[in-house]
C-alpha cells in the first residue's frame, strides 16, 4: 500500500477576479520509505504540492491520501494533529525559534505538540541529535551555529517524533553545495536509519541526482510519473 | 503550562528593551495609583475623623423631620422619654455599637453683660459625648482638654464668639433662651473652654452640660433633640447604620407613621461630598492605569505577533495546536502583568513607607501641622493588581487569537 497517492489533484488560488490554477490534475503515488524529489522551476507547483501533503491547505478537487487519510476532511484542529503524529517538516530557511537552544528545537514537537514525558523526551532528543552529529552542540543557540548545521538540527527536529513522512521544501536553497550534499546525504541516512520517508522539492540541479524518485513538476502538471534516479 | 511559561518568559527577555519599557510603564501606573489611594485615602480618613470623632459621630437619630428643620433647631421636635427608651435599649443591645450620646440643641442669647449675640447651644453628657466623639476636646483651644469638657455651670464657646464677644476663659456670661412654651429663661455661666471652629454643621456650636440645658428650657421630663452614635468599626457603617435604621424606624405613633428618623453622617454633612470626589478621582486614576496597562502590553504583544510570524508559522506547521499559540502569547502578557504588578507594588509600598517615616505635614481648617500618614488596605492592592493582570491579559488576547488563527502557509512565506 502506498504511503502517498494523489488522484486528479488540482489547487487554484483566486487572485482578485482571476483563477490561477497552481496544480492541474496530478496523479502519483509513493511508497513508505521512499527518497523522493519534486522537481520543477519556480511556480511550477512544488511548494503547493507540499503544502497539500502536509496538510497545511486543501486540494480545490481531486483526492489526496496521507497515509489513508484523505486530507480533505482534515479541519484546521484535525488538519494540526495530524502533522503533529505524522509528518515533520525541514524548511528552506530552517526556523529554527531563535530563543530556543538547540536542544530545545528539536525537543519543542515532543514537548509542546506531543507532551511526552521529560525523562523520554531527553533521551530521544540525545538520540537524533547524536544521529545528526549535533549532540555537542545541543546547549548553543541557533544563531550560534552555521547554516548547514542549522539544516542538521532542523532535520533532527523533524525526525524527533517519529513520523511516517518528512517533507522538505528547497531544504538546501540557502547552502552552499557541499554543504547541501552533505544535507542530503544525512537526509539518506536518517531515512535507512529510522524507515522515514522523505519527499523534498528543489529547482537546484545539483541535488536533484540524491533523490530515488524523482517527479517533474512543471506549470502544475506532472510530466513523469515518477522516473527512478 | 510550565513549558509555555519557560517559552513566553525568554521571548519577553527576547526583546529586553521592549519588555523593560513596557514594565516601566506598568510599575509608573501602579505606582501612582497605589501612591494616590494611600495619601489620597489618608486625608480622607483625616477629614471624615475630624468631622465624625469631633462633631458628628457616625450616626444620628432624630425625631422625624428633625434634621428637615435643623437650622431653627425645633424644641417641639425633641424626643420624649418613652421614645427614648426604646432607642437606648436597641443601641445598647447592638454589639457594633461602641457608644451614644444625647444632645439637646437649642438656639439662644449670648451675653457678657456688655454685648450680646445670637448662639447655638448644645445640652450634653459630658462623659458619654466624650466616648462618643472623642476628639471634642481636642478641638479645644483654651481650656483643660484632659477634663470634662463640662461641668454644671459651664459653658465652652466657639473662637469665634469668643473673638467678637472679646469674652476670655473664666468670664461670666448668660445664656437665655425661650422654651417650646414661650417662656424665656436665663443662666449664667463660667466660659471653661473655648472651641476651634469649623466648618460644617455643630461647628460652631456652644456646650453646655445637658441638665443646664434642660433648666434653661424648664424641661419637666429628660427631653433629647439628638442622640449620636459612635461604631465600632467604621467601616461597617453601611451595614451598622442600615441595622440602626430598621430598629429605630421600626418605633411607630398611634396613627402607624415612624416617629423617628436616622441619618448617616454623610447625610449630614457636606464633607461627604469631598469624600465622594476623592473617590471620584480615585476611580479616574484607575482608569488611566488600565489604559496604560492596555495600551502598552497591546502595543508590545502586537509588535510581538508581527515580527514573529514565521515563527508563527513554524510552530503551526510542525503541529502545535492553535489553542497552544493562543496561550503562549497570552502568557506573555500575563508574564508582562505580573511582573509589573509585582515591581509596583514593592516599589508602592516602599513609597508608602517612605512617606510615613518623612511624616509631611498638612493644614485642614484650622487644624495645623495634620501628619500625613498615607496607608493603603491590602484588599486595595490586590484589587489593582487583579485589575493590573487582568487587563494585561485582555490586551494580548487580540494579538494571540490573530497568532492561533493565523495561516501557516501565509505565515511561512512572511518576510
Amino acid at each position: 500500500m502506498s504511503l502517498l497517492s494523489a488522484e486528479k489533484l488540482t489547487k487554484t488560488y483566486r487572485s482578485g477576479d482571476i483563477d490561477v490554477p497552481a496544480l492541474k490534475g496530478v496523479d502519483f503515488s509513493i511508497e513508505a520509505a521512499a527518497f523522493v524529489a519534486f522537481v520543477g522551476p519556480s511556480g511550477s507547483g512544488k511548494s503547493t504540492l507540499l503544502n497539500l501533503i502536509g496538510c497545511l491547505d486543501h486540494p480545490t478537487s481531486g483526492t489526496l491520501k496521507v497515509l489513508d487519510t484523505d486530507i480533505a476532511t482534515l479541519d484546521r484542529r484535525a488538519a494540526a494533529r495530524f502533522r503533529g503524529e505524522h509528518i515533520g517538516f525541514v524548511f528552506q530557511d530552517f526556523n529554527l525559534i531563535p530563543v530556543l537552544t538547540v536542544f530545545e528545537n528539536v525537543e519543542y514537537p515532543l514537548r509542546m505538540v506531543q507532551q511526552w514525558p521529560a525523562a523520554k523526551r531527553r533521551d530521544q532528543v540525545l538520540r537524533l541529535l547524536d544521529a545528526v552529529g549535533m549532540a555537542d552542540q545541543a546547549h548553543k543557540r541557533p544563531d550560534q551555529i552555521s547554516g548547514g548545521q542549522k539544516q542538521r538540527v532542523a532535520v533532527a527536529r523533524a525526525l524527533v517524533s517519529d513520523p511516517k513522512l518528512v517533507l522538505a521544501d528547497e531544504p538546501t536553497a540557502n547552502l552552499d553545495s557541499e554543504t547541501a550534499h552533505r544535507v542530503l546525504e544525512l537526509m539518506k541516512k536518517m531515512r535507512d536509519e529510522f524507515r522515514t520517508t522523505f519527499v523534498f522539492s528543489t529547482h537546484d540541479a545539483r541535488i536533484m541526482g540524491e533523490a530515488e524518485t524523482i517527479f517533474t513538476l512543471e506549470d502544475g502538471r506532472l510530466l513523469n510519473g515518477g522516473s527512478h534516479a | 503550562m510550565l513549558d509555555i511559561l519557560g517559552i513566553a518568559s525568554r521571548n519577553l527577555l527576547r526583546y529586553g528593551r521592549r519588555t523593560l519599557l513596557t514594565l516601566l510603564l506598568i510599575v509608573i501606573g501602579m505606582v501612582a495609583v497605589l501612591l494616590f489611594i494611600g495619601v489620597a485615602g489618608s486625608f480622607k480618613s483625616m477629614m471624615v475623623g475630624q468631622i465624625t470623632d469631633s462633631v458628628l459621630g457616625h450616626v444620628q437619630v432624630h425625631r422625624k423631620g428633625y434634621v428637615a428643620s435643623i437650622d431653627s433647631l425645633p424644641l417641639n421636635l425633641n424626643m420624649r422619654p418613652n421614645m427614648l427608651a426604646k432607642i437606648e435599649s436597641e443601641l445598647d443591645g447592638n454589639p457594633a455599637i461602641a457608644a451614644w450620646s444625647p444632645r439637646i440643641k437649642f438656639g439662644g442669647m449670648f451675653s457678657n453683660f456688655a454685648e450680646t449675640t445670637s448662639i447655638r447651644i448644645n445640652g450634653i453628657d459630658p462623659a458619654r459625648e466624650a466616648t462618643t466623639v472623642p476628639l471634642l476636646s481636642g478641638r479645644l483651644q483654651e481650656g483643660d482638654k484632659n477634663a470634662a469638657l463640662v461641668e454644671r455651670g459651664q459653658i465652652v464657646i466657639p473662637l469665634l464668639l469668643a473673638r467678637g464677644m472679646k469674652t476670655q476663659l473664666g468670664d461670666t456670661v448668660v445664656v437665655v433662651a425661650t422654651n417650646r412654651d414661650g417662656s424665656v429663661n436665663g443662666k449664667t455661666f463660667v466660659v471653661r473652654g473655648i472651641l476651634e471652629s469649623i466648618s460644617g454643621p455643630g461647628g460652631r456650636d456652644g456646650y453646655i452640660h445637658i441638665d443646664d440645658a434642660r433648666e434653661i428650657l424648664r424641661m419637666t421630663e429628660d427631653q433629647v433633640s439628638e442622640i449620636v452614635v459612635r461604631l465600632k468599626d467604621f467601616s461597617q457603617l453601611n451595614r451598622v447604620g442600615g441595622q440602626i435604621k430598621a430598629a429605630v424606624e421600626g418605633l411607630t405613633n398611634k396613627e402607624g407613621k415612624p416617629m423617628l428618623e436616622v441619618h448617616e453622617w454623610t447625610q449630614l454633612s457636606p464633607f461627604a461630598n469631598i469624600a465622594k470626589m476623592i473617590d471620584l478621582m480615585t476611580l479616574f486614576i484607575k482608569i488611566v492605569l488600565v489604559s496604560i496597562v492596555l495600551v502598552s502590553v497591546m502595543n508590545v504583544m502586537i509588535m510581538a505577533v508581527y515580527e514573529r510570524i514565521r515563527e508563527i508559522g513554524t510552530i503551526a506547521a510542525i503541529g502545535t495546536p492553535p489553542s497552544r499559540i493562543l496561550a503562549l502569547f497570552l502568557a506573555e502578557g500575563l508574564m508582562l502583568g505580573i511582573a509589573g504588578t509585582l515591581a509596583g507594588i514593592v516599589l508602592s509600598l516602599a513609597g508608602i513607607y517612605g512617606i510615613n517615616v518623612w511624616q509631611p505635614t498638612f493644614d485642614f481648617g484650622m487644624q495645623k501641622g495634620l501628619v500625613m500618614a498615607p496607608a493603603i488596605a491590602a484588599g486595595d492592592v490586590l484589587t489593582i493588581a487583579g485589575l493590573v493582570i487582568a487587563v494585561a491579559i485582555i490586551a494580548s488576547l487580540q494579538p494571540a487569537w490573530k497568532a492561533s488563527r493565523m495561516d501557516p502557509i501565509t505565515a511561512l512565506r512572511h518576510v
